[in-house]
């Protein structure tokens, strides 16, 4: 089969390699219908993942066709449809019992590498270098599922692929971050990023009661999409947002704030180029300025979310803000499975159509070239889907 | 005879810890806690051999090669445990694990079969079963080469605690001990193993055996094994397509 091969960084290749097998009872092998490149992608792109391999198949979100079942998986049918969450979970461990499935104690065989440096392994993910399990990726033909039994949701007739893939991560990740902020009636929530998860993120704070959400990001498209989506906005290359955001709130801050950016933030100014380089030089490997940012800027008692993924150490961390502010801060990687029919729901019913973030969608073959705009967003490119099997 | 050994080695080992904690000495009390929590139910207290062989003190107690005559104090209980089996200088692992959703019954069972060790445990080739007590160990070593040992079962506490040892002519002297603890969150299972390394040129092919880091591999035996029973069957990527070339 064709699929998307990391062989460095800024070098991904479509190649020709084995098909996938079952390897345990409990899998599944899935025909890729529809795949996406995830802003995180960028960060194993760029290189900041020190336990990536030569050859090793990219993507975590995606969606397909049943092809083979393991025996012991009883729920879906060949030819069933079906939407696989990027986080791999068991189902019958402490943590996917308590509805927490991105904790799962069971799905990351290389759990000892995160244990080193975390304490404790969260799952197994998709995609996503050696320390998350090595699992081989979506974007290409077929894929391999585990623990397919609870891992496989089936999606209800008259859906289309662009209006479920992104139940994958990125629309329950926007869906958490924001139910993570707390939201009370009257709430404003600020949410740093305008990706594709702040997109869904600004989308779900209206959706879960929010009265005013301001977006904040450089780039104009994706401003204007949050714009689109009821958002204010503001471009912290023109304006100095803190400021600005204590003056559109009355003196008080946002009631929530969010980072939806993550290690790889845009440096801005000395700071961020103080953590620029603290990152080149390995002592300090993730540039956390928007978390800063959002810390300071929050009212007193407020919430601060964290979507954006981090993998290691951050240096100053405005801890007396933190703490004399009295704030909460909240984070995690997504319970996908938990947000699945409740967000498929809402679908449905037309509360929202999640293909509204899709600007590009291109054969598997030009995985290559999404990569390149999708980094350097140039083409207006806000969200990539890949098309296995689509003539290239 | 055994059992008055038994006793009291119990009560020596127990007064000993008391005083080891209170007196604070060499920075062991860590040590000393996690072998006082290593068996409960108060019947057999190993506190106090903490910087001890585990297998000297195993035979001790099978055996009754240890004697109560009234030992006072920690050191010279020490002292009779080293002279009693002669091993100082052993390599000792411990981790702990908590599994879901299966009783120490369920757990205790499983592993009782020692057969079914190596489907978790990646550096035994096989296990064979003996008679009640004995069983036979084969574990991969370097170039296709594997070391055996036979082992036997000391204690066997049903559905709480067994523990077993190398008995005399193994290629490597090691000794293990599992305990199935019932707690508010799950199994709490305990697995303490211990090995001498021997001299000469068996070392590497042992370190291979036992793992270079043998924390970890402990570790990863573990975690197989509480997939195995939770999830019922074994994360893997192993035999996965990736376009290495
Ligand atoms: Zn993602
Ligand atoms: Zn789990």
């Amino acid at each position: 089969m064709k699929a998307v091969c990391w062989q460095g960084t800024n070098n991904v290749q479509v190649e020709t390699v084995p098909d996938p097998k079952i390897l345990n009872p409990r899998d599944a092998i899935v025909k890729i219908t529809t795949t996406a490149i995830c802003g995180s992608d960028l960060h194993l792109y760029n290189g900041f993942n020190p336990t990536m391999q030569k050859g090793d198949i990219l993507g975590h979100e995606f969606m397909g066709e049943v092809v083979e079942l393991g025996s012991a998986v009883k729920n879906v049918k060949i030819g069933d449809r079906v939407v696989v969450p990027f986080t791999i979970s068991c189902g019958s461990c402490f943590f996917c019992n308590r509805d927490l499935w991105s904790l799962c104690d069971n799905s990351n065989p290389n759990a000892w590498m995160v244990e080193k440096v975390m304490g404790h392994s969260p799952s197994g993910l998709f995609g996503y270098s050696h320390m998350t399990g090595g699992y081989a990726g979506g974007q290409a033909e077929y894929a391999r599922v585990p623990f397919a039994d609870v891992g496989l949701f089936k999606i209800p007739d008259g859906l289309t692929d662009e209006q479920v893939v992104f139940l994958t991560d990125i629309f329950p990740t926007g869906y958490m971050a924001a139910e993570n902020c707390d939201i009370q009636p009257g709430d404003t929530v600020a949410i740093w990023g305008c990706g594709p998860v702040g997109q869904f993120a600004i989308r779900s704070a209206f959706m879960l009661g929010a009265d005013r959400v301001i977006a904040i990001d450089r780039v104009p498209e994706r401003l204007q999409m949050a714009k689109d989506g009821g958002a204010e906005i503001l471009n912290y290359e023109e304006i100095e947002v803190g400021d600005a955001l204590k003056e559109m709130t009355g003196g008080r801050g946002p009631d929530s704030v969010m980072d939806a950016v993550g290690m790889e933030a845009h440096g801005m100014g000395l700071e961020g180029f103080y953590d620029k380089a603290m990152q080149a030089v390995k002592l300090e490997t993730d540039r956390p300025n928007v978390l800063r940012q959002a810390i300071v800027a929050c009212r007193k008692g407020g919430t601060v979310s964290v979507p954006g993924v981090y993998t290691g150490f951050v240096d100053k961390m405005p801890m007396g803000a933190f703490m004399n502010k009295g704030l909460t801060m909240k984070t995690g990687q997504t319970h996908v499975h938990r947000y699945l029919q409740p967000l498929v729901d809402r679908v449905q019913k037309g509360e929202i159509d999640p293909s509204f973030v899709i600007t590009h969608s291109l054969p598997l073959e030009q995985a290559p070239h999404g990569y390149e705009i999708f980094k350097h967003k140039k083409d207006n490119c806000i969200k990539i889907v890949l098309k296995p099997g689509q003539a290239a | 005879m055994l059992k008055t050994n038994q006793e009291a080695i119990e009560m020596e080992l127990t007064s000993s810890s008391n005083s080891d904690l209170q007196s604070d000495r060499s920075g062991n009390i860590s040590d000393t806690e996690r072998w006082g929590s290593l068996i409960t139910g108060g019947a057999l207290v190993l506190t106090g051999l903490s910087q001890r062989s585990l297998r000297g003190a195993l035979l001790a107690l099978a055996g009754g090669g240890l004697a109560y005559h009234g030992a006072t104090g920690q050191k010279s209980l020490q002292d009779k445990v080293t002279e009693a089996t002669g091993l100082d200088k052993n390599i000792r692992v411990e981790k702990t694990v908590t599994i879901q959703n299966k009783s120490p019954e369920e757990l205790y069972r499983f592993w009782h079969d020692f057969e079914n060790l190596p489907t978790f445990m990646k550096h035994l080739k096989s296990v064979t079963i003996i008679d009640e007590t004995r069983s036979h160990w084969v574990a991969n070593a370097p170039l296709d080469t594997s070391v055996e040992w036979d082992a036997q079962i000391v204690t066997d506490r049903e559905n709480e605690l067994i523990t077993w040892t190398s008995v005399e002519g193994a290629d490597v002297d090691n000794s293990g001990m599992v305990r199935f603890k019932s707690t508010d969150r799950g199994t709490e299972v305990k697995v303490v193993i211990e090995y001498s390394p021997p001299g000469g040129g068996l070392t590497a092919a042992i370190a291979k055996v036992f793992g270079e880091e043998p924390e970890q591999q402990l570790g990863d035996d573990l975690r197989r094994f509480k997939m195995l029973m939770e999830a019922g069957e074994i994360a893997t990527t192993e035999g996965q397509p990736s376009g290495h070339k």
